[in-house]
């Protein structure tokens, strides 16, 4: 996929209705951008160039201001997501604790390497800063959902229940 | 040894959402004091108490006060930075997540002092399941008269917003998570003007880290002169403490300040597991000293730990045993430096990304000695170029670790075997 195409993919027009709604309450309030953002993400994993004209027009602030913030934060994207994404962390304490082999594990069960998005769309495989549960390392964050002291196996078993539809 | 619960005092003893739960262990009467006082009697008792910062720089907290005190203007701001992101961290889940209200009271109490009606918690992204728990905090808090208008009919008006952040560690430095609650990417400003005079929308704003605000409402309750009583003459009070990696025995634990860090290491959390030896501490997270085994009989105190290179920072204890290897422990820090840089300032962000390719260089066998002399001139050019705590910190692991294990860096110049570094290889 090119870059540009990274950012002008479709998202489909009921979701932007949606997306409208949200913003549509924080008119003229710059600093509301991430509620709405953060509001938006629960229904929409990835802010595409329509996802950024929509809240850029309901909250009346240049389109370029919402690309610039969503591509500044870890945890927000422009490009296409799935609809799990599974976040490893990748600092100190779990790599000292066998964060590789939890890598290796999720790579291997998905079959997609980190920072890739499953062909259903339904994971996004990828690294992060510290999630913030290091005496539990090593840890990996499912959306908003923590799993801490993680084996191999233990890690496979979890992303099986998502993947099962279990979750 | 004994911990010495104050600030965890709660944990796992009441429902955090309920503020009627708090307030029969004693909550709030702390506000209820302050609330009878002038600021100016707040901040002298703070003062007094000798109460300093816990987000990691350990800056008197009265003098941040008084700067929003003294700042001119009837619109001023309290912030709560819960934008927790030093890796090896989560004192500040832990205090949110068992005893919100506590920190809510502090947050009140330097409201009062400076007369300010309107605080933010900057919450980060992945403790977004916080949420909840601190909204219903905060909602009961409001029902007991506590936070809201006419706090406890004393004619005081303060309320609490929730903020959350998006994933960005440089939002933790104080001017960058301002712009983040303005709805702006989270680059840190220029200072001056500092936060005590503009801050948060341009106004007089305290900013404080979670720990210290947890520590206001006991100060208030028992009195400066029992705070006093607690640590050591220059850090009074206790401190968190986060231990992980390689210990038997994690977790989040409190104690006085001016524990050894021997004594944490070994007695409290077990020491290592069966078979390993230590390798080395690193205090304080990645922007933390990376210190060898024969180091670790040390005070941990605010000062000391300053004066032996590195920094109690946070309170975080990285403990690693032999399994590992020091620059593959250090090209992880840097790597997360180098993805973390806001990129607005040269040095931090061409400095990080440099540091981390010499650091590349050397695992992978192909670095020399002229590398070290590099690192540690870009080190020094960053600590006093870099716009902020971020780019001053990069590179600590690096230089302190060149001086504490330098035979390290050798093998690795030599191209002796590492087990850690060319398992890496093979992986690229």
């Amino acid at each position: 996929m090119r870059e540009e195409e990274n950012y002008s993919y479709k998202t489909p027009s009921s979701q932007l209705v949606k997306i409208a709604e949200i913003a549509s309450h924080y008119k003229g309030r710059p600093e509301m951008l991430m509620k709405v953002i953060t509001k938006v993400q629960k229904i929409e994993p990835a802010f595409s160039a329509s996802v950024a004209s929509v809240i850029a027009r309901e909250m009346d602030i240049p389109q370029t201001q919402v690309y610039s913030f969503v591509t500044f934060y870890a945890m927000l994207s422009v490009k296409p997501r799935g609809k799990y994404v599974i976040r490893m962390c990748k600092s100190a304490p779990c790599h000292v604790r066998g964060a590789k082999e939890i890598v290796r594990a999720l790579e291997d069960l998905l079959q997609i390497k980190m920072g890739e998005t499953t062909e259903d769309r339904r994971f996004t495989l990828e690294y992060c800063p510290c999630l913030g549960v290091c005496e539990q390392s090593p840890a990996i964050m499912i959306n908003e959902k923590a799993y801490v002291n993680l084996t191999p196996e233990s890690v496979r078993d979890i992303v099986k229940r998502y993947i099962r539809g279990e979750v | 040894m004994e911990e010495r619960q104050i600030l965890l005092r709660n944990r796992g003893k009441i429902n955090p959402r309920k503020a009627s739960e708090y307030i029969a262990t004693g909550g709030y009467e702390a506000l209820k004091r302050a609330l009878s006082m002038t600021g100016a009697e707040i901040i002298e008792e703070l003062r007094l108490a000798g109460l300093r910062g816990r987000g990691g720089a350990g800056f008197p907290t009265f003098r941040k006060i008084q700067f929003a005190y003294d700042a001119p203007g009837d619109v001023k701001y309290i912030v709560c930075n819960a934008d927790e992101g030093e890796p090896g961290t989560n004192k500040d889940r832990i205090l949110l997540s068992c005893d919100p209200c506590a920190v809510f009271e502090g947050m009140a109490i330097v409201a009062k002092a400076v007369n300010a009606h309107v605080g933010f918690i900057y919450l980060r992204a992945e403790y977004a399941y916080l949420v909840p728990v601190l909204e219903q905090a905060l909602e009961s808090s409001r029902e007991e008269h506590c936070l809201g208008n006419n706090i406890m009919g004393s004619g005081f008006d303060f309320d609490i917003k929730l903020r959350s952040g998006a994933g960005a560690y440089v939002c933790g430095e104080e001017t960058a998570l301002f712009e983040s609650i303005e709805g702006k990417r989270g680059e840190p400003r220029f200072r001056p003007p500092f936060p005590g005079i503009s801050g948060l929308f341009g106004k007089p704003t305290v900013l404080n880290n979670v720990e210290t605000l947890a520590n206001i409402a006991p100060i208030f309750r028992n009195g400066w002169e029992w705070y006093r009583t607690i640590g050591t003459d220059n850090s009074p009070g206790t401190k968190l403490f986060t231990v992980c990696g390689n210990v038997k025995r994690r977790g989040v634990f409190e104690f006085p300040m001016g524990i050894n860090l021997k004594d944490l290491i070994y007695e409290v959390c077990g020491g290592m597991e069966e078979g390993r030896e230590l390798l080395a501490v690193q205090t304080g997270g990645a922007s933390g000293a990376i210190i060898n085994a024969s180091q670790i009989d040390m005070t941990l105190d605010i000062d000391q730990v300053s004066n032996s290179g590195g920094r109690l920072g946070c309170g975080t204890i990285l403990v690693m045993d032999d399994r590992n290897c020091i620059i593959d422990i250090v090209r992880n820090n840097l790597e997360f430096f180098k993805d973390e840089s806001c990129g607005k300032c040269t040095p931090c962000r061409e400095g990080g990304t440099r540091l981390y390719q010499l650091i590349c260089k050397i695992a992978e066998g192909r670095g020399s000695i002229r590398d070290i002399e590099t690192i540690e001139d870009l080190a020094e050019t960053m600590r006093l170029t870099a716009l902020c705590g971020l780019g001053h910190s990069t590179a600590v692991p690096v230089t302190s670790s060149i001086q504490n294990f330098y035979s390290c860096y050798l093998r690795h110049i030599d191209r002796e075997y590492c087990h850690v570094c060319s398992e890496e290889d093979d992986a690229v």
